[in-house]
């Protein structure tokens, strides 16, 4: 009677086991989300933060008293900012994307991102 | 008082970037230069509107939107800036003369319809625009002596040269 009762958990053990055995090597744990910070002022887009990476939410800031956007050319992304406000997105590609103010063509950046 | 205003700093603004500027002996103070930069504003914001209401071209429309609305928040910075330092607008000849020349621009714009209009429309905003960047890079920066002033200034200068190269790209555009 009781070795019936250790059996199924004994069964389970080695199922377990043998699960692990076949999963692939363990890989290096993916970097967790991070958030970079844009500002724009006086008629500029600030510097844009290295090391952006797909996944990763950008923070743009308008410290001017105008209307901007926050546009990409690809249409991934795009932000009203209202006079002295600021708004986030979230990058959802790699690659390099252009991005421009509708309002004020003239101003305009890009951002690297890594996969 | 509005009215005033305007009439005054457009006044100043004519001798500043005009053939009268030989003749304008007296540098603007700083009263006088918020002045103007509130009247070349409200100048571009009645423009604006007038595209508004007459223009059905999207990229001219949106121009406009964004002359009155750029226009607009810079000239609540001068007017904060006119009260803080307790302007007293003062009407003169020349600012009667450049209301009198807005008025026939607007008289001669308001007859064009259609593909001539906003032609018409663009044409003036380069020309505006480059009129009122060459006033302040050449003498309303450079006479500023408020830091304040100075600064709204400076960006207002980089907003309106942002205007001009919009502006000249759409009148390629429209050609």
């Amino acid at each position: 009677m009781t070795v019936r009762r250790f059996l199924p958990v004994r069964s389970l053990s080695l199922a377990v086991a043998a699960a692990v055995l076949a999963l692939p090597p363990a890989s290096p744990a993916a970097a967790a989300p991070r958030v970079h910070t844009i500002v724009i002022d006086k008629m500029k887009f600030g510097p844009v933060p290295a090391g952006i990476r797909s996944g990763d939410t950008v923070i743009w800031v308008n410290r001017d008293f105008l209307k901007h956007t926050a546009t990409a050319r690809d249409k991934s992304f795009n932000l009203v900012l209202p006079p002295r406000t600021s708004g986030k997105t979230v990058i959802r590609h790699s690659g390099t994307i252009a991005f421009y103010c509708i309002y004020h063509p003239g101003m305009t950046g890009s951002l690297s991102v890594a996969k | 008082m509005f009215n005033k205003l305007v009439l005054c700093g457009a006044s100043a603004l004519l001798m500043l970037s005009g053939p009268a500027v030989a003749q304008n002996a007296a540098a603007p103070n700083d009263a006088q230069i918020a002045h103007i930069a509130y009247t070349a504003g409200q100048l571009d914001v009645e423009a604006g509107k007038q595209a508004l209401a007459k223009s059905h071209n999207k990229a001219v429309r949106s121009f406009a939107e964004t002359m009155v609305r750029d226009h607009g928040a810079v000239n609540e910075q001068a007017l904060a800036l006119v009260k803080k330092l307790h302007v007293i607008p003062q009407d003169n000849t020349t600012s009667e003369a450049l209301t009198k020349q807005a008025g026939e621009k607007a008289r001669e714009l308001g007859k064009l319809s259609g593909d001539a209009f906003d032609r018409a429309y663009i044409q003036n905003e380069v020309a505006f625009h480059r009129t009122v960047n060459g006033a302040l890079s050449g003498t309303l920066i450079p006479g500023a002596h408020n830091a304040e002033l100075k600064s709204l200034l400076e960006t207002g200068l980089t907003l309106f040269q942002e205007h001009q190269k919009h502006a000249e790209q759409l009148e390629k555009n429209l050609r």
